[in-house]
């Protein structure tokens, strides 16, 4: 038996009180900051943030935004999780690797090379005249379409790995074995695979939701003021406006949102755990 | 329909890589084109947004002074982080599942939000110096990649096979080089990568860190993007992918690409 005075838990100190002083005490001053005002207590940043309409417009197209890329990454993250997984050898290898790589260049590199993608004389507008899909080229830069893609695009790994990484581990018999006991593929599907897939799903699904809700170079990028995110009203209020009451009370926003996502997947995940 | 289920699969797959690589692809023949527009199909071969690079103002020094951020970065987060994750799992140590939580918390946290809590943290007690602050900061951004994959490969480990070392001979040093670090050297290094990238990539908490003279790569690359777009952007990207690639073959033959990921 250890005792309570262990020498060996003595080295988490360093790390502990680090994270403590240039971690915690930093947030801590922000969302104090954002109750601070002129003379004592207020709740003004959050009746600026949370009472207009404008700011309560921007709220709801991050979550838009979040929303629309996780559901992208799902459709197409999911089956090819599924692929991937049932990939045999070498094979498996070289397609992880080229999941993989994209993760590891830098998002600047990425942004700007969509960019070369979508521009009138880029690439795809090139491709369709060719193709004769189209008689001359589209605007696609600047449109929110673009920016869902770029989005989805930038994100699409943290759902595809997670995901894999269950399906990996599981069975690949089972489908089988439910047909053998008479199951329809569709009924096996959604009675066998699907529900063992989940915590995968969950935690890809809260990744790529957290990533992309608090997301700035992509959409600062893609689409500069024409879609205002919290992420770009806050830099903002800091950079540009200097409204430090405003732009904590959005930080503190986007800190609940984070933290609503976090408890909210780890909530999902025990009761996947515990069926 | 089983068969229909495969094919979806394997289409979903072969879209999502040829969809993951497109922007980063596209980006090589742009750097080689003669015009100065980014038109596609590049016009001409040329070298000469390669060797602009040398001649744009502040591009080296900034590739420079993110190089050695992110290294002392991973350096600094792989002491405190593996320190700290063996007292997590050999130590007994009050609270160690709350204290795992908040050392991997900095993940969780919106990039800008950390980085706006820094900055008025540091104007509070009246400390400026950028390269200081970026430094600080950039721990706290890689210190949960070190503690995630490090604890991981360290609870998984059966420390009964140092002891098992030791009966068979071996001094407890020698147990612990020869049987521990073997074992937990794949968590190091893909945790040492995933905190140099994160760091040497990372804009949302530098931005409010940097100053005139003191700038990093991320933020010095959209300054010029937004200044003058030209291919010479393209060119710094072509060299940063052909680096990336490097580095996971050279890590591949080390630790295995999966066995990084798996953590």
């Amino acid at each position: 038996m250890r005792g309570s005075r262990d020498p060996l838990g003595l080295l988490a100190l360093p790390g502990v009180a680090f994270l403590g002083v240039a971690f915690l005490v930093p947030l801590m001053l922000l969302l104090w900051s954002s109750i601070r005002g002129v003379d004592g207590f207020t709740w003004l940043g959050y009746w600026r943030v949370l009472g207009d309409e404008y700011y309560r417009g921007v709220i709801l197209a991050s979550l838009h935004l979040g929303l629309i890329t996780t559901l992208g990454a799902f459709i197409l993250g999911y089956p090819a999780a599924f692929a991937l997984a049932r990939a045999k050898g070498y094979w498996q290898v070289v397609l992880f690797a080229l999941i993989f790589l994209p993760l590891t260049v830098s998002i600047i590199v990425k942004s700007f090379g969509w960019g070369i993608v979508l521009r009138r004389d880029g690439i795809l507008n090139w491709l369709m005249l060719n193709l004769g899909l189209i008689e001359r080229p589209v605007r696609m830069i600047f449109t929110e379409g673009a920016l869902y893609a770029g989005m989805i695009n930038v994100f699409l790994p943290f759902m595809v790995l997670p995901v894999y990484s269950v399906v990996r581990m599981m069975d690949a018999r089972l489908p089988d074995a439910a047909a053998t006991l008479g199951a329809s593929p569709w009924f096996s599907f959604t009675r066998v695979t699907l529900p063992l897939s989940l915590p995968g799903v969950v935690a890809g699904a809260s990744l790529v939701f957290s990533l992309s809700v608090a997301a700035y170079v992509t959409p600062s990028l893609l689409m500069g003021d024409r879609y205002m995110t919290m992420s770009m009203v806050m830099a903002k209020a800091f950079l540009n406006l200097r409204d430090w009451q405003l732009g904590a009370a959005m930080a503190a926003v986007m800190l609940a949102v984070a933290a609503i996502i976090v408890v909210g997947a780890s909530l999902l995940q025990r009761m996947l755990g515990g069926r | 329909m089983q068969r229909l289920g495969i094919g979806i699969a394997w289409t979903a797959l072969i879209l999502t890589i040829l969809f993951l690589l497109l922007p980063i692809v596209v980006v090589i023949p742009v750097s080689f084109t003669e015009s100065s527009v980014f038109r596609f199909p590049p016009e001409g071969f040329s070298l000469q947004w390669y060797q602009r690079i040398r001649n744009v103002d502040g591009l080296l020094s900034a590739l420079g002074l993110s190089a050695q951020i992110a290294a002392l970065a991973t350096l600094i987060s792989l002491f405190l982080g593996t320190l700290c994750a063996i007292a997590l799992v050999r130590g007994a140590v009050p609270g160690a599942a709350a204290i795992t939580t908040f050392m991997v918390s900095p993940l969780m946290l919106p990039g800008l939000v950390f980085g706006i809590a820094m900055l008025q943290a540091l104007r509070m007690v009246g400390f400026s110096d950028a390269w200081s602050s970026l430094l600080i900061a950039h721990v706290v951004v890689t210190l949960p990649f070190v503690m995630r994959t490090v604890l991981g490969s360290l609870s998984l480990f059966d420390f009964g096979m140092v002891d098992a070392a030791r009966t068979l001979g071996c001094s407890y040093p020698a147990a612990l080089w020869r049987v521990l670090v073997p074992n937990i050297l794949p968590g190091f290094i893909s945790g040492a990568l995933f905190a140099f990238i994160a760091s040497f990539d990372n804009y949302p908490v530098s931005i409010f860190l940097v100053d005139v003279r003191t700038k990093t790569l991320p933020i010095q690359l959209l300054n010029y993007l937004e200044i003058s777009p030209d291919p010479t952007l393209a060119a710094v990207s072509t060299c940063l992918i052909v680096l990336t690639i490097l580095v996971l073959i050279l890590c591949d033959r080390m630790v295995g690409l999966r066995r990084m990921a798996s953590i």
